[in-house]
């Protein structure tokens, strides 16, 4: 029986920094069974286990209890003290498609066009980013890849985050199709400041409603055109949407106002589609309408500020808790371009300071996360039969304070924790001879 | 019977006809010198002095007589205005007129203080000064025409005479005093050069500097320094004609347009600077700090354009309108009262009016709104011909004075009174000559045809309703409009057909040609046989409207805005954990007495006596987080127009309005140093503040603190992201180490040249030296950037420099050391771990975000254990914000050196308090919570390192700004006060009122160009 202690996990990771940090291998398949034992399992869907064992099988969570064995030849990770959480998932992000957001040769995330459902983030997600390594740092180990710009923007894949490429690193594939809702209120106008004023603008409302006929239109003619078997000409557009129809993709729209979410709903009636909302920044206004019509919102950035001068001063920090209290389903997200994406649990911690529980603001990044991307039935939570996607943290996950995250498994691999920072970090603790 | 004096009104044409000498005449000569005599008329001499039955000869274009015993010449035009008011016509010191508006003088590129392609120099030809927004060479009276247009429409407001010029440029040259009658320019022109004219706007110049507010105040203060010196040194300069139209104009009235409550204070300032008292020109939001107005002694010229109710109906677009711009909409009629109730000096003006015809009426708003009559026909007449220093020409009708005035049937200010003419230069101009004579009455109708002869009784209710008396009461189509009279009408009921009769007014009565029912052929006459009953205007029924009470104003004029300002009371914590921040670190249970703004005391079991007691049991104490880098709270940020511009202040332009502000004191901010952006090496001088929330700018200063100064390395400066690439020195770290290099050497030679030139020895005949002390700007120039870097050679300024990567950090301390001064603090220096060590032997202090990185290609290398390197070799370590959204939590960012490289739980909160405080130099008021320090203090509902901490009170000077319970109370009372509101423009809207879109209330957010996440749909982030 192997046992690792943590101290040991650390001492492996001091012999990693010595190698740059393109040798950082993502790890090798689970070759024998792990059992992390005694600790405070958070599931992910509001439960907490006290001093609990997980044990994983083949990749999966094959038992969860206070009284599991360890087996002959399994790997025994002692979680005395520690916390056990879900691995964390970034549910809206341009991870892979974008390294540095200033130099334009180094981003791929936003096609030509208007009209691009056939566009497919997961075929240029980079798994050697820089960024990628850094997020498993807080606990992330999923990311829903979004390629950005036009009306339809094209398919999101999910990504786990310890991948050679992107074949390997697709968890959910072309899971959902990004539709950006043409603006329903006057935007303000970047080059106002110059111009000493707002330029006028022709009715921007007028303009939305008939830029989403044109969308309606088609999907119409999408859905016409599935009904056919045969095409004289095929269709790569319309045939790049027809999961939609099925259920086997969900249509992510990405809208803020009222009147973008009332139109979003429109397209829920007519289609019978999934619809997800992404942002929605002002979804509280009319909660009841999504709790009816079950369309749960991905919150883009609780770090925000608020909308208006007259908002109260927590107005994002506390909407988490009012989507909740309305029994709306919501993920907090984190696509913060400066800090990268790495604060996701912060984020969510912000939300708990701000009224939600602390297992509520967990499954906001876990489990909701996982249902609302449509990967539930695999991850998400620590439960039975799902893939054994785990981090442990020396404390609560969601305090910057305690989120000290020393192992971290997707899919059965304990992965490699190492990446640039840590690297640089080591190598000038060692000049100043500094601990 | 009334005496009907048609003659007069019949036409408009050119009564007084001067000549000009030197003009040839085409034709026959035609001088005139006709008198005329306004006999009978209630004669408003000025505002303090009304005369009944007055009269007064004009001739030549003046008033020549005018009282109670005027001898009427004999061959004087009489025109009897029994029953009328004559007023001095307006003056407006700000119209649009005659002046077409300048065109840019070539295609440029540098407007923006963004990334956008310099133009460094001045691409207007000529001998002129080096920045195109300094036009002080333009004359008006060189530019003006006549506007027959323009002029008819402000002679219908009641406008005899205006102030012009041209509406372009920071410095705008002189204006010049036209009268508006249709006259020979020459004529027209009263006064030539009459004043001189300042904006905080560079017009059509297309010059990148300067591109910011603090900018162009730099600009005008170096201006009069320059002009000033100019005089002394042509020789040095060569021609300057900018320079010398500038210092001829300096004696003129000096009118500047500020266009809002705190460029006034702006611009009073700069006066203040140079012994200037500016006019200046407002924007109708003075009410919302009319104290603070008042304290400039300023005349204010005043617009009267008050914003349109919003078509709030929809809830959706009310959404997104912002308290603040409702009330405005509310109170804006109230702005000249308080101007009046303040004591302040003011003019009213037709500028910046949707349409100059609804100027009366919105002067009449104020009036409903509390200002008194007499001092809205002062602000219209003798304030600004004294203002200008005219009155000796306008502004009240005396002997000698222009002949401009107009005659109204009542009390101007009254809605139901028409100004009948407009008397301009001695020039009649009609303006409702129909209403003249109230034709009411009965008139005899003769109608004459073939047929035979008819008579019919009219009555006339008034120019545009008439009935025919006779055994049936006919109703008639009339019109009188004081010249043509149209009458048609059917004999009897049953016919279809019917007379239609057309004819003049004259000074008898009325007769014309028509038809009748059949197209016969027919004159007629009509004779007025007796007047109806007047109807008494009341001098004075300008009603006072009710509409429910008025919002508040509110300090600042913004949500959250106090109406009642909190105070500083003597309080008691009680019970708390306290982090001192001292040697003795944490305390429990312990008490802090907070009395006179300071920390009175802190220990167990203090006494409660006369202090408000807060229970704080459970909850931590902390010093006010102090953030080292912020953008709030100022109007501009970035003046990018340069490389060196070390003469701006972020001072100049602090703005209190800032939401930020309450937002950050939300998240236990304090003080924050307000930096200039990063758009050049040598950026402007920063601001410390306090977040006193609801002071005004002055007061927002953190008193007494070392002055300080952004310097930025890198990609910004070399402006790496520009997408039109970049022509201004520097492009590379190359270049930005010589622009280091060179201001300094400069700076070193400019204050050897002024120790030069303070003393002047001089050798007498004997040979014997004389040493005197002399004024050094004399010779050498005094140079406002210059003087900036000075002040850092004698460590009287202290430097902050924006950085990232080791070789920049490196190379710019080595360019202090060599040449003597150092830097203070490196702010951003993601990079300085690597660096730590020689940061340490220079003296620099470290401020730096926790987790930014790969957002540009400098900071590929930040990681987030950099904090925790650079305090572990021993560097004084804070985290700053940059970001108007991290600020508010600045707590967690500091925290976070916890996780990332393991500081304690104290050393990461010092890097947000006392760390900063000391980089800043303020560490002996803030920082920590020690007796005798200012009480800025938050008590947090949690440990203030967790994420769980929310801030429920924070302190400044031992004043509660933010209190989270009072803050939901306020959060209510808005709530109200929106509904009132958005109800109160729905009913305007019921009421058929004039209706603007819902625009919605952007936000801009001002940063240094670092930003890539996004601050909420209403928000423009503005790298400026």
């Amino acid at each position: 029986m192997k046992k690792i202690l943590f101290n040991l996990l650390a001492c492996t990771l001091i012999s990693q920094v010595l190698v740059a940090q393109d040798d950082v291998y993502p790890a090798k398949k689970q070759d024998a069974p792990i059992v992390i034992v005694n600790g405070t399992v958070h599931v992910g869907n509001g439960q907490v286990l006290s001093n609990t064992s997980v044990e994983i099988k083949d990749g999966k969570i094959t038992n969860i209890g206070t009284d599991i064995a360890v087996p002959a030849g399994a790997l025994k990770v002692d979680a005395k003290g520690k916390h056990v959480y879900p691995g964390l998932i970034l549910s809206n992000t341009n991870l892979g498609l974008l390294e540095v957001p200033s130099v334009r040769a180094t981003i791929d995330e936003t096609e030509i066009g208007d009209y691009n459902p056939s566009i497919r983030s997961i075929v240029a997600y980079n798994t050697d980013s820089r960024v990628i390594n850094t997020l498993k740092s807080t606990g992330i180990t999923f990311a829903n890849i979004v390629p950005q710009g036009g009306t339809i923007s094209g398919s999101s894949s999910v990504a786990q985050l310890d991948a050679w490429n992107w074949e390997d690193a697709a968890y959910a594939t072309d899971n959902a199709i990004h539709m950006n809702m043409p603006a329903l209120y006057i935007r303000p106008n970047p080059y106002a400041g110059m111009m000493g004023r707002q330029m006028q603008q022709e009715d921007p409302i007028k303009k939305g409603l008939q830029e989403i006929e044109e969308i309606k239109k088609f999907f119409r003619e999408a859905k016409a055109y599935g009904v056919q078997q045969q095409h004289e000409s095929t269709n790569l557009k319309l045939q790049a949407v027809q999961g939609l129809f099925t259920k086997k993709q969900k249509l992510f729209i990405h809208c803020e106002v009222v009147r973008e979410i009332l139109a979003a709903i429109d397209f829920k009636k007519e289609f019978d589609f999934d619809v997800v909302l992404v942002g929605a920044s002002e979804s509280i206004q009319v909660a009841e309408l999504l709790k009816q019509n079950s369309i749960p919102v991905v919150l883009n950035q609780m770090h925000a500020l608020p909308t208006l001068a007259d908002d109260g001063v927590d107005q994002p920090y506390s909407l988490p808790a009012q989507l909740q209290k309305a029994g709306v389903l919501f993920c907090i997200n984190d696509e913060d371009g400066m800090q990268r994406g790495k604060n996701l649990p912060f984020q969510a911690g912000t939300a708990a300071a701000y009224g939600l529980t602390k297992e509520q603001a967990l499954s906001s990044i876990t489990l909701n996360a996982a249902k609302i991307l449509g990967i539930d039935d695999k991850t998400g939570s620590i439960e039975k039969g799902k893939d054994a996607n785990i981090v442990i943290s020396n404390g609560d996950i969601l305090d910057m304070r305690s989120n000290i995250i020393n192992f971290v498994m997707i899919q059965g691999r304990i992965v490699n924790l190492t990446d640039k920072h840590k690297q640089l970090y080591e190598r000038y603790k060692g000049k100043y001879g500094i601990n | 019977m009334r005496k009907i004096c048609l003659a007069i009104l019949l036409g408009c044409f050119q009564m007084t006809v001067f000549s000009q000498p030197t003009f040839p005449v085409n034709g026959v000569a035609d001088e005139r010198d006709v008198t005329y005599a306004f006999t009978h008329a209630n004669i408003v001499k000025d505002p303090q002095t009304t005369i009944a039955n007055a009269s007064m000869l004009v001739m030549n274009g003046k008033i020549i007589a005018i009282g109670t015993t005027v001898n009427i010449p004999a061959d004087a035009i009489i025109v009897d205005c029994t029953g009328k008011t004559i007023y001095p016509s307006f003056i407006d010191l700000y119209a649009d007129y005659g002046i077409t508006s300048a065109q840019p003088a070539g295609f440029g590129m540098g407007r923006g203080g963004g990334f956008g392609a310099a133009q460094l120099t001045s691409n207007q030809k000529g001998a002129f000064g080096w920045n195109q927004a300094i036009k002080a060479d333009v004359n008006a009276s060189a530019l003006f025409n006549t506007d027959e247009a323009k002029a008819k429409a402000l002679r219908e407001s009641g406008f005899g005479a205006v102030l012009v010029h041209q509406r372009d440029g920071i410095a705008r040259g002189t204006g010049t005093f036209v009268s508006l009658a249709s006259v020979k320019e020459n004529l027209a022109i009263l006064k030539e050069t009459a004043s001189a004219h300042y904006s905080f706007s560079k017009g059509t110049s297309t010059q990148s500097y300067p591109s910011s507010m603090m900018g162009m105040i730099a600009l005008l203060r170096q201006t009069y320094l320059d002009a000033k010196w100019y005089k002394n040194n042509a020789d040095k300069e060569g021609v300057n004609l900018t320079l010398g139209a500038w210092n001829r104009a300096q004696a003129l009235p000096q009118i500047f347009e500020a266009n809002d409550k705190w460029n006034v204070l702006r611009a009073d300032r700069i006066g203040d600077e140079f012994g200037v008292q500016y006019i200046i020109k407002t924007n109708g939001n003075e009410y919302q700090r009319v104290q603070e107005i008042a304290g400039t002694k300023a005349t204010l010229i005043v617009p009267v354009n008050y914003p349109a109710a919003m078509d709030v109906e929809d809830p959706n677009d009310a959404r997104f309108v912002s308290l603040s711009d409702m009330k405005h909409w509310e109170l804006a009629p109230t702005n000249t009262a308080a101007l009046d109730k303040a004591g302040i000096s003011f003019c009213l003006t037709t500028a910046d009016l949707r349409m100059p015809n609804i100027f009366l009426a919105n002067v009449r708003k104020a009036i409903e709104n509390g200002l008194s009559e007499s001092k809205a026909l002062e602000a219209l007449t003798i304030t600004p011909a004294k203002t200008i220093g005219v009155s000796e020409m306008v502004g009240s009708l005396e002997t000698g004075k222009v002949a401009n005035f107009i005659i109204t049937t009542g009390n101007v200010f009254n809605e139901k009174t028409s100004i009948l003419e407009n008397w301009v230069q001695g020039n009649k101009y009609s303006i409702h000559a129909e209403k003249w004579v109230d034709i009411a009455g009965s008139y005899t109708l003769n109608i004459q045809s073939e047929k035979g002869n008819k008579s019919m009784q009219l009555s006339v209710k008034s120019a545009a309703a008439a009935s025919i008396i006779g055994t049936d009461t006919i109703a008639t189509k009339f019109s009188h409009d004081g010249k043509i009279v149209k009458i048609s009408f059917s004999p009897d009921k049953r016919s279809r057909g019917g007379y239609r009769l057309s004819g003049l007014s004259n000074a008898t009565g009325w007769n014309g040609y028509g038809e009748d029912a059949e197209g016969n052929k027919l004159t007629w006459t009509g004779t007025l046989q007796s007047v109806a009953a007047a109807i008494e205007v009341k001098a004075d029924s300008t009603k006072r409207r009710g509409s429910g009470p008025l919002g508040k104003v509110t300090y600042p004029f913004t949500p959250f805005g106090w109406s009642d300002a909190p105070k500083q009371e003597t309080v008691l914590f009680k019970n708390a954990t306290v982090w001192t921040n001292e040697a003795e670190g944490k305390l429990e249970n312990t008490d802090v007495l907070v009395k006179d703004g300071k920390i009175a005391q802190i220990g167990k079991g203090i006494p409660e006596t006369g202090a408000v007691v807060i229970d704080a049991t459970g909850k931590h104490l902390s010093p006010g987080i102090i953030d080292e880098h912020s953008h709030i709270a100022a109007a501009s940020i970035n003046e990018g127009g340069q490389s060196v511009t070390s003469e701006v202040r972020i001072a100049d332009n602090l703005n209190p309005d800032d939401i930020n502000i309450y937002r950050q004191l939300s998240g236990g901010v304090t003080s924050s140093h307000i930096l200039h952006g990063s758009a050049n090496t040598i950026g402007g001088q920063t601001q410390l503040i306090k977040l006193r929330w609801g002071a005004s700018d002055d007061q927002l200063k953190f008193q007494g603190s070392d002055g300080f100064i952004k310097f930025a390395l890198g990609e910004n400066v070399k402006r790496a992201s520009s997408s039109q690439g970049n022509t201004r020195f520097p492009d590379t770290r190359m270049g930005v180490e010589q622009v280091l290099t060179d201001a300094f050497t400069r700076a070193k030679d400019y204050e050897k040249a002024i120790a030069a030139a303070s003393t002047v020895t001089t050798t007498n005949a004997k040979g014997k030296k004389t040493t005197t002390v002399a004024d050094p700007y004399l010779t050498v120039r005094k140079d406002l950037e210059l003087d900036a870097l000075v002040e850092i050679l004698n460590k009287k300024r202290f430097i902050t420099c924006h950085s990232y990567v080791q070789s920049e950090i490196n190379s710019a301390m080595k360019v202090g050391e060599k040449l003597g001064f150092r830097f203070n603090t490196f702010t951003h220096i993601l990079e300085g771990y690597k660096v730590a060590d020689k940061m340490k032997e220079h003296g620099a202090n470290a401020s730096t975000f926790s987790d930014w990185w790969n957002y540009k290609m400098e900071v590929l290398d930040a990681i987030p254990y950099n904090a925790s390197i650079m305090t572990k070799v021993g560097l004084n370590v804070a985290i700053n914000s940059d970001d108007a959204e991290m600020a508010r939590r600045l707590n967690q960012e500091a925290a976070k050196s916890i996780k990332w490289g393991g500081l304690t739980e104290e050393e990461s909160l010092k890097m947000v308090t006392l760390n900063p405080a000391k980089m800043l130099h303020v560490d002996n008021k803030v920082g920590s919570i020690k007796v005798g320090k200012d009480a800025d203090l938050v008590l947090w509902s949690d440990s203030p390192v967790s994420i769980y901490a929310k801030s429920e009170k924070t302190m400044v000077d031992g004043i509660i700004y933010f209190d989270r319970e009072k803050d939901a109370a306020m959060r209510k009372d808005q709530t109200r006060e929106r509904n009132r509101l958005i109800q109160k423009m729905n009913g305007e809207k019921r009421a058929g009122g004039f209706m603007a879109p819902a625009t919605p209330s952007y936000t801009t957010i001002l940063n240094c160009g670092e930003h890539d996440h996004s601050h909420g749909i209403l928000t423009i982030d503005q790298f400026q």
